[in-house]
């Protein structure tokens, strides 16, 4: 842990990327409070996410950083008891205003789960399925090419491309996330959430997703929560942490990873607890 | 390692076992396999024991004694005054009784005028063979005053006599077949004329006072009305009631009781359905008694909390991580449950649909409630016709006391149970191939 944490010393001291001047927000949580049922799980996070950067959201089991993730495209509406407080912003729109449309918005924020999870369907119907029920493609052609394009930008058409048709199940772990992935690129979302990603994976199915992420963010901006400190290192541009419901600490990784102004952060990172 | 001369190695002395309880462990172990083999075992006896005695006494049920007899339709029986152009009851009307009984006695080689003689013939020919030669005559009335052989159906005593069945060592007067009747019945066995035959009868039948021409037509087309209303009403209303509760329905203590009453009902007895239909169906929506359609909106009833049940379930076992990926891909809920959950749950739910159903096709109590325990000897035409079941028709056989119906008995019971085998085995086998492993 300690090696880590010098190496990123290194980096950060060689290139200053703390102040940028031309980060644009897209998405900005204000004073986000989330309950299930009476137990409030979230308090008062105050977080932005910038366009084309990795954020990454990192703290102890059960601090609230997936709860807030799953706020970002309202995945927390299917519990019937959780309750979100606070506003949070897409491009400066309320997403909890009532004139916004869940699926719409799920559509411009998809999500990559912790397990990898296709649809017992063929490779090519899981990543199919999202541009259909949105309308997205005209003539099975423009599918072909929608579907082409998004298991290329998930690294993974070399390997899959002979096997359409067979099922996305019958993939491997590293694979099928991939697959998670290209699914959600499909639809041409404006954020990508991502739960965990790797930690179903072994290492070289790892590296090999971090290395599509950092790829998606010229496109994309990528929220991601990790429990791994090395991977929010490797992957983010700014990282947030969490504990016990309260974000702790935001900022640049570089900075959070050598020099946070928050004990509990130093402490964390270090190893020391969590 | 290897380097370390073996006299500084420590021996360790043998460590003293513990006794921790192997012995009675393994012990334990073995009687309750032991157990466990002798409760399978009692339970495949008496299956065994039933399915015996079911056989044993049902099997003869397949088959129905006949005498084939040159029937010489005659015009002086049928129509004795040629009335048939103008008026077709002549033919309807007629003694064709007396035509088979004719063609009997000179068979037999009886003197036609030897009365005592004819007088032992009554009750060896069945009172079948007047439908049996009408229906010959109204197909096709140009068979007047032809000769024709056809197989006239033996009277249900002379059908157990002829099978084996009656005891011959009682003496005569306290037997319902003579000992003339047996000594015919034997030289017509020589001669060929009398044998036994697939008993179609026993398929397309429907109800007679007459064991050899009674049937299950009647239960079994009112069976098959039924199911098809229980399919056609259980299962939309089933699926639509499970997906509301489990997928749409919020969680409080409104669903909570009626998740309670559905279990609930699947208790309830099936004759206290019996009496709600009557109530609802017959008194008071003025329903037809007997009826099918009415049967199968009871076992409707019945059948519904059991799919329910069944497809919850098999909802329920539909991973969330699926739910999860179709919402979060934007899938409306609707999408999710029509497009994932539905066919990812669908083995499920038709085996529980499947299981229902035979549960109802076996049920009676709420059927003999609703009046469909009657004599019917017509096929019904449609489901709000006077019907029977088949589970009925078992009942209303077991309280007749002649062998020939114990027989028929025993005979519908084997097709009952064929039909709930048939059924639960292609629930297991659908199970079985759309089993999904996560």
């Amino acid at each position: 842990m300690n090696i880590m944490t010098e190496q990123s010393l290194e980096n950060a001291v060689g290139d200053k990327m703390n102040a940028k001047s031309n980060e644009v927000i897209k998405m900005r949580g204000d004073k986000v409070g989330v309950f299930y049922g009476d137990k409030q799980a979230l308090f008062d996070v105050n977080l932005d996410v910038r366009l084309n950067q990795v954020t990454a959201l990192i703290g102890p089991s059960g601090c609230g950083k997936s709860t807030f993730l799953r706020c970002l495209n309202r995945m927390n509406d299917t519990i019937d008891s959780a309750r979100v407080t606070g506003k949070i912003t897409l491009d400066e729109e309320d997403i909890y205003d009532k004139n916004i449309d869940v699926v719409e918005l799920r559509a411009r924020v998809g999500m990559v789960f912790q397990k990898p999870n296709p649809f017992p369907k063929s490779i090519y119907e899981n990543v199919a399925y999202g541009p259909r029920i949105h309308g997205l493609a005209k003539r099975k052609a423009d599918m072909d090419q929608i579907v082409e394009q998004s298991l290329k930008k998930a690294a993974i058409w070399n390997e899959v491309k002979d096997r359409l048709q067979e099922p996305g199940t019958g993939l491997s772990g590293g694979q099928q996330q991939r697959l998670c992935i290209a699914r959600a690129i499909a639809v041409s979302p404006e954020v990508i959430l991502m739960d965990e990603p790797c930690s179903a994976l072994d290492p070289i199915a790892t590296a090999r997703v971090e290395e599509l992420i950092d790829e998606l963010r010229q496109n994309y901006t990528i929220v991601i929560v990790t429990h791994s400190m090395q991977q929010a290192a490797r992957v983010s541009q700014r990282t947030a942490m969490f504990h016990l419901g309260y974000l702790v600490e935001e900022g640049a990784t570089d900075k959070m990873f050598t020099n946070p102004d928050d004990k509990r952060t130093q402490d964390y990172i270090t190893g020391r607890f969590g | 390692m290897t380097d370390i001369p073996m006299n500084t190695m420590v021996r360790v002395a043998a460590h003293p076992r513990r006794d921790i309880g192997l012995k009675a462990r393994y012990a334990a172990e073995r009687r309750f396999r032991i157990y466990g083999m002798l409760a399978i075992s009692v339970g495949l006896a008496f299956l065994a024991i039933m399915l015996i005695t079911i056989v044993t006494k049902g099997y003869t049920a397949f088959w129905q004694t006949t005498v084939s007899l040159p029937i010489s339709f005659d015009e002086k029986v049928i129509d004795p005054s040629n009335k048939r152009a103008t008026d077709p009851t002549v033919l309807i009307k007629a003694n064709y009784p007396k035509l088979a009984e004719k063609a009997l006695i000179a068979k037999l080689g009886i003197n036609p005028d030897d009365k005592p003689s004819i007088l032992k013939l009554k009750g060896f020919l069945s009172e079948g063979a007047r439908v049996q030669l009408r229906n010959i005559v109204a197909a096709d009335p140009s068979v007047i005053g032809t000769t024709r052989d056809v197989n006239i159906l033996a009277a249900a005593n002379l059908d157990s006599a002829f099978k084996g069945q009656i005891d011959l060592g009682v003496e005569e007067a306290r037997r319902k077949v003579s000992d003339q009747q047996i000594a015919w019945m034997n030289k017509l066995r020589a001669d060929g004329a009398m044998a036994e035959h697939f008993n179609t009868g026993l398929f397309s039948y429907g109800a007679s006072s007459r064991p050899e021409t009674s049937g299950m037509g009647v239960a079994i087309i009112g069976s098959f009305y039924m199911m098809v209303i229980v399919l056609l009403l259980a299962l939309p209303i089933g699926v639509a009631a499970s997906i509301y509760l489990e997928e749409f329905a919020k969680k409080n203590r409104f669903t909570d009781l009626i998740e309670v009453n559905i279990n609930n009902l699947a208790a309830v007895p099936s004759i206290v359905f019996g009496l709600l239909g009557l109530a609802v169906f017959i008194n008071f929506l003025g329903m037809p008694r007997s009826a099918a359609f009415v049967g199968g909106l009871v076992l409707t009833l019945m059948t519904l909390p059991t799919i329910i049940i069944a497809t919850r379930a098999a909802l329920a076992a539909v991973p969330p991580s699926i739910r999860a990926a179709a919402l979060g891909l934007g899938a409306s809920k609707m999408q999710m449950v029509f497009q994932h959950i539905l066919p990812l749950a669908a083995p499920g739910i038709l085996t529980g649909t499947i299981i229902g159903l035979a549960r109802a096709l076996g049920e009676t109590a709420p059927l003999l409630l609703i009046g469909m325990v009657a004599f019917v000897a017509d096929y019904p035409k449609t489901p709000f016709d006077p019907a029977t079941a088949l589970p009925v028709q078992i009942y209303m056989w077991a309280n007749e006391a002649e062998r020939a119906f114990v027989e028929r008995m025993s005979g519908a019971i084997i097709i009952l149970l064929v039909f709930l085998m048939a059924m639960n085995i292609t629930a297991i086998v659908l199970r079985r191939r759309f089993e999904r492993r996560w």
